[in-house]
């Protein structure tokens, strides 16, 4: 395999998270996980090995949950996203992230749900709104679809189309890298096709990190696998060698489909 | 043989649920029948609008009865009362479900279960000993001097400043609903599920918009819902306004006058009603108090269903 120059977007070091005493992520040291610019990683592992858990440490999603505790560090383009004096708004401006259910703004129209984000950051010229949206739009591969309806309620929409809207939502903020939080669990096949096409076009601009539960689809749609296991990153690297030559028996025994 | 059984019991279960709901319901319908024949005699003589819409209430020498004063006094105390509620409670819900620490939020809602669970005779007493005086002392005598000399036309607005009327009724009555409004809207904003928040962090979005984006858009129902109950409350509270609103029915009700209420004239004339007619148009301000609280039940009702459709619809 050609070795390409690859340069560290987002990278956690020693990272541990904690539920009160209780460790969701982290065992053994720490997570020390580099997300390379512009490629996509998945996460991989049985459930509660604490995909979710690492995911929502790289954009302090655990901020909001009272009992969670965040040792070690996260750098955003060499910045630990948790020194003090960092405005947890502001990272959460640059990374991004989509949910496991859709969760489009019921009550607001698709333009609307597209806009807020932009709204939050002062974004009030019609002109420019219209564009960002449609660009948005676009690039979550929903235009097509929505675009004589922009203004009915996003409730409207289907499972699928609602998940694209949440990343349309995401995207229009332009963010520099987006977390997805199994982002097609809940969707029909011809949905998550959508949206896996769709990934492999969105990392011209953006890193993705992606947990899925489904290795056929890590294997589809990443350049980089990092497995977990109870609490633990077991290994990380080309998705190509995690998949085909893992150094670790864990690693091996959970793509071979022997546990979770 | 195990499986049938099961299912007999299920439906005897099932009829006798059902036998229970309607009983209720015939015990609504009932209860505004006899209301309704109760007051049938005053209905009858001043018709359904002369009575509602009648402005003489006078049992003594015109023996005439109209009960718009009442009802007029009701919708002032209530939705003002609604109305000076409205905010603080929202605060309050919004205040304990999303900003303040644990603690601080567990007491505040033991506060306002407290609140909710205080008779309404205590808020009554605190009202005529303690509110009242004050209310009269601290700030009706103050601003009436003030107008009498600086803007003599208000005067007229603002009434005599003895403390128990219309003011002191919507302040205390504004007291006891606001429980009721901020735990039903606290609810409300409970019931919106955390995925729905979090999105809106994960824009960027700051405390108070996550609360304008994800939360009050879908709390948004129950949270009126939550506004009609304190209103049908408001409407039927008899003791504590009976006690501080002074119990004057004459027209046009001023700031600080007294006032009336259905419930409270109900409360004060029932004993003294000797003749026929009196009692009567009593039972039938009974009546068209039974048809408010209705209306606005159903209202609430019907927010309330659609609320959790649209709740239900995002899950
Ligand atoms: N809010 C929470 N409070 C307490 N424990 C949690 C919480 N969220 C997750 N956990 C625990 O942390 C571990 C990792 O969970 P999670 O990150 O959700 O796993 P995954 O996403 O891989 O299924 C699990 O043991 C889970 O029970
Ligand atoms: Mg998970």
């Amino acid at each position: 395999m050609v070795k390409e120059a690859v340069d560290v977007h987002m990278e956690s070091k020693n990272l541990v998270v904690r539920y009160g005493s209780r460790v969701g992520v982290g065992v053994g040291g720490g997570v020390n996980l580099p997300l390379y610019r512009h490629k996509v990683t998945a996460l991989i592992g049985p459930s509660g090995c604490g995909k979710t858990t690492f995911l929502r440490a790289l954009n302090r999603m655990h901020d909001l949950t009272p009992i969670a505790r965040v040792e070690g560090e996260v750098l955003l383009d060499g910045e630990n996203i948790y020194a003090s004096g960092v405005d947890p708004v502001l990272v959460r401006r640059r990374v991004g992230m989509v949910f496991q259910k859709p969760t489009a703004f019921p009550t607001m129209s698709i333009y609307d749900n597209v806009a807020a984000g932009l709204k939050l950051v002062g974004i009030r010229d019609k002109r420019r709104l219209d564009e960002a949206v449609e660009r948005a739009l676009r690039g979550a591969a929903l235009w097509d679809e929505v675009k004589d309806r922009l203004r009915t309620p996003a409730s409207g929409l289907s499972g699928g189309q609602q998940q694209r809207l949440t990343i349309a939502r995401a995207l229009a903020v332009e963010p520099e890298v987006l977390l997805m939080d199994e982002p097609t669990a809940s969707l029909d096949p011809i949905s998550t096709q959508a949206i896996e096409d769709l990934l492999l076009s969105l990392k011209e601009q953006v890193t993705i990190v992606i947990v899925t539960h489904n290795m056929q689809q890590a294997a589809r749609v990443s350049d980089y696998t990092a497995f977990f296991l109870n609490g633990e990153m077991v290994e990380f690297g080309p998705t190509e060698t995690i998949f085909t030559r893992p150094k670790d028996l864990r690693t091996e025994a959970y793509i071979t489909g022997r546990f979770g | 043989m195990k499986r049938l059984y099961t299912h007999f019991g299920d439906r005897i279960f099932a009829t006798l649920l059902l036998l229970l709901a309607l009983g209720v319901a015939a015990l609504a319908l009932l209860m505004a029948y006899e209301l309704y024949r109760g007051g049938s005699l005053a209905l009858q003589r001043f018709g359904l609008l002369g009575f509602a819409l009648g402005r003489e209430w006078d049992p003594v020498v015109q023996k005439t009865f109209g009960a718009w004063p009442y009802i007029l006094g009701t919708l002032i105390v209530s939705f003002s009362a609604l109305l000076l509620s409205f905010f603080p409670a929202l605060a309050a819900a919004i205040f304990a479900a999303e900003y303040a620490p644990r603690w601080l939020a567990q007491v505040i809602n033991f506060l306002l279960d407290l609140m909710a669970a205080v008779p309404s005779v205590v808020y009554g007493l605190w009202g005529i000993f303690v509110l009242a005086p004050w209310i009269r002392d601290k700030v009706q005598l103050p601003f009436y001097m003030w107008a009498a000399e600086q803007a003599p036309w208000l005067v007229p607005i603002l009434g005599v400043p003895t403390g128990y009327g219309l003011m002191t009724a919507v302040l205390i009555l504004a007291s006891m609903i606001i429980p009721y409004t901020a735990a039903l809207a606290r609810d409300a904003i409970a019931l919106v599920p955390k995925e729905h928040r979090e999105a809106a962090y994960a824009l960027g979005a700051t405390r108070w918009e996550v609360m304008r984006l994800a939360i009050l858009p879908l709390a948004r129902g129950g949270i009126i819902a939550g506004t009609f109950l304190a209103l049908a409350r408001a409407v039927g509270e008899t003791m504590a306004v009976t006690m501080v609103i002074g119990n004057s029915h004459k027209l046009p009700y001023t700031l600080f006058g007294g006032a009336a209420t259905m419930p409270s004239v109900i409360a004060n004339e029932f004993t003294e009603a000797v003749e026929d007619l009196h009692l009567s148009a009593l039972i039938a301000v009974g009546f068209l108090l039974f048809l408010v609280s209705m209306a606005v039940n159903f209202t609430a009702a019907y927010v309330l269903r659609r609320q959790e459709r649209l709740v239900k619809g995002v899950l």
